[in-house]
């Protein structure tokens, strides 16, 4: 008891040692749309003090100073020059996955503050959804389960078919980890793999480089997009790009919505420019429920899974916790993203 | 058939071949008595379980199958259904459309495939394309079958062998049925079988309805005794609209899709026509099946 009366009082710390204060990290909230996850708040707990969003703006003045480091998910809290200035402490930001599209790199530098992505966390589970969309689309999944629990049915139609995937071609736009992990998969099942990058890489999957993204686009059955998004990539498939598709041909997009001209998108589906299309991204996200592309019977769209497992997700937060950590303790990060 | 029935009389004695599509038309001890210049009976995809070949052979008639047509999509469908089923893709999509969405939740999963342990319950040639694919996955694949497969196989793809089915079901996280369906076979998987499943386990069945104890699928599936299902095959197909099948949140159902892709098709009436010609030749088949 301290001399003022008080249980514990501030300025008299109580015979028993408190335990040293644990760093700030500041999140944007726990669950729904972007905050971190429930399931991680224990972990997270025992290396940080958290803070949420909400938090750090009813009380700016007593936090403001705590905050040594946020932990992004999905793209919040934003990061602007604002609160930047708001936190003279911050030291890192580790941002959940690995785009890093939501961040100004050259901004956050500025500010003498270091950044991480999560690469080595999402490649398996994002791989394993670019081959789950480009199965559930060659073998309308989507559309079969409907049919089986129809309650017009009466007999299974006996005409209705799929696109074989052993042996066709499949096009990877993009060749970085996450584009070889969807190669090694693909090559089990016998596809013919062409691969358009900004450079050739060597490849133990016999996947054939294709320098001009037309000779991939014409050849390919399936086209999967895995880049990130830059100024360079941006509308990357556009009206002229679906046109030199195979009119047989389906899109699959597991990288960004932006990458592709969805108006373009939009009409290739419409007109038969091509087959289909399977998208875990679109801009924006949800996209407005009165959007055409939620009417179009040729597209599987999914809500931004290609990371969600819960495997996935607690080796995400372990990772930009040992990147927090790593920089807050002056040592090298695993991840570290620079301004370039 | 239509012309057949109308017109027995004189078209009985033409008929040389039965070209079998999807079990039709049924061959019973009265119809294969009114073809006395039958040959030869080729039935379209791998399974024979609806053909007494006892009886058809007793007529002096061959069967034949299409067992490589069907290999190559139905290892497909295999991996589809374990990939649509782990990753909520069926549940993704209507939310994805919804009217009443509003944002995507945070906290709505799925299983990670790459590293799970998949176990396979029939390593034939569909089963060995399944760990083929499965193994590109980073998966630990177990399996069980009538007999062990040589050790170059089993090293190919990773898979290690369990004499006992139980083994298996106690370890999987995925568990995969590409068995035919035999006396032995039928019902494999039941009650107790689901109990030594994980209950966070996916059961998987690409091969035919009545290999799995329905009843107690549902059971097992609305009490949480396995985590959820994914099959493309029941009993019957359909099956009835007020089955508590079509209810569950935890399932995917497809129409028996296996080997439903075009190129396949195609392959299955070139081996179909090549059986019935070697029949109708005398030659040997080359998809016989004996009794």
């Amino acid at each position: 008891m301290a001399l003022c009366g008080l249980k514990a009082c501030p300025f008299f710390p109580t015979k028993k040692m408190e335990q040293p204060e644990l760093p700030g990290l500041l999140v944007n909230e726990v669950g729904r749309a972007y905050g971190v996850l429930e399931a991680h708040v224990d972990f997270l707990k025992k290396h940080f003090h958290l803070i949420t969003m909400k938090e750090f703006l009813e009380n700016k003045t007593y936090f403001s100073r705590k905050i040594k480091a946020i932990y992004l998910w999905w793209h919040r809290p934003v990061v602007d020059r604002e609160l930047l200035q708001n936190l003279p402490n911050l030291k890192v930001i580790a941002n959940s996955g690995v785009g890093m599209d939501n961040l100004d790199l050259k901004l956050v530098s500025g500010f003498g503050v270091k950044m991480a992505n999560s690469p080595h966390a999402v490649s398996s589970s994002t791989a394993d959804t670019g081959m789950t969309l480009l199965l559930a689309s060659a073998r309308r999944i989507v559309e079969a389960s409907q049919i089986a629990v129809s309650p017009d049915i009466e007999c299974f139609p006996g005409n209705w078919m799929g696109e074989e995937v052993t042996g066709a071609t499949l096009g990877i736009i993009g060749m970085g980890n996450i584009g070889y992990k969807v190669a090694l998969r693909a090559n089990a099942f016998e596809m013919k793999i062409l691969y358009h990058n900004r450079k050739e890489e060597e490849q133990a999957v016999g996947a054939i480089y294709c320098k001009k993204i037309e000779n991939l686009l014409q050849q390919s059955d399936f086209v999967m997009l895995v880049v990130s998004l830059t100024p360079e990539t941006h509308k990357l498939i556009g009206k002229r790009e679906l046109e030199l598709m195979k009119p047989t041909a389906t899109l699959i997009n597991i990288c960004r919505g932006r990458i592709v001209d969805q108006d373009a998108l939009v009409e290739a589906l419409q007109t038969g420019v091509i087959k289909a299309a399977a998208l875990d991204v679109t801009y924006p996200e949800p996209l407005p429920r009165d959007h055409p592309l939620l009417k179009l019977n040729n597209v599987i769209i999914t809500p931004h899974l290609g990371i969600k497992t819960h495997k996935t997700t607690r080796m995400i937060t372990e990772e930009a916790v040992a990147n927090i950590l790593a920089a807050l303790n002056g040592l090298p990060m695993c991840s570290e993203v620079f301004p370039n | 058939m239509k012309e057949y029935i109308k017109n027995k009389k004189d078209l009985s004695h033409k008929i040389k071949a039965i070209y079998m599509w999807w079990h039709k038309p049924a061959v019973d001890s009265e119809f294969l008595q009114s073809l006395p210049n039958l040959k030869v009976i080729t039935s379209s995809g791998v399974g024979v379980d609806h053909l007494d070949l006892k009886l058809i052979s007793s007529f002096g008639v061959k069967v034949a199958n299409t067992p490589h047509a069907v290999s190559n999509p139905t290892a497909d469908m295999g991996m589809a259904l374990l990939l649509a089923s782990a990753r909520r893709i069926v549940e993704g999509c209507e939310i994805a459309v919804s009217s009443d969405t509003k944002y995507f939740e945070a906290d709505w999963l799925g299983e990670e495939v790459t590293g799970a342990t998949l176990g396979i319950i029939g390593m034939g040639s569909i089963g060995y394309k399944v760990a083929q694919r499965a193994k590109a996955f980073d998966m630990k694949i177990l399996y069980h079958n009538r007999n062990q497969r040589k050790q170059e196989e089993e090293q190919a793809v990773g898979a290690i062998y369990c004499k006992k089915m139980d083994d298996l079901l106690q370890q999987s996280d995925f568990v995969m049925l590409i068995v035919s369906l035999t006396p032995e076979t039928h019902k494999l998987i039941g009650k107790r079988e689901l109990e030594l499943m994980k209950p966070t386990a996916t059961l998987i069945n690409i091969c035919r309805g009545p290999v799995v104890d329905q009843d107690a699928l549902v059971h097992a599936l609305q009490n949480g005794v396995i985590k959820a299902a994914a099959v493309d095959v029941t009993y019957p197909e359909p099956l009835p609209r007020d089955h508590p099948l079509l209810k569950l949140k935890n399932i995917i159902i497809t129409p028996h899709i296996g080997s439903a892709t075009s190129k396949s098709r195609w392959v299955m009436m070139e081996n179909m026509v090549e059986n019935i010609l070697s029949g109708v030749n005398g030659l040997p088949l080359p998809n016989e099946v004996h009794p």
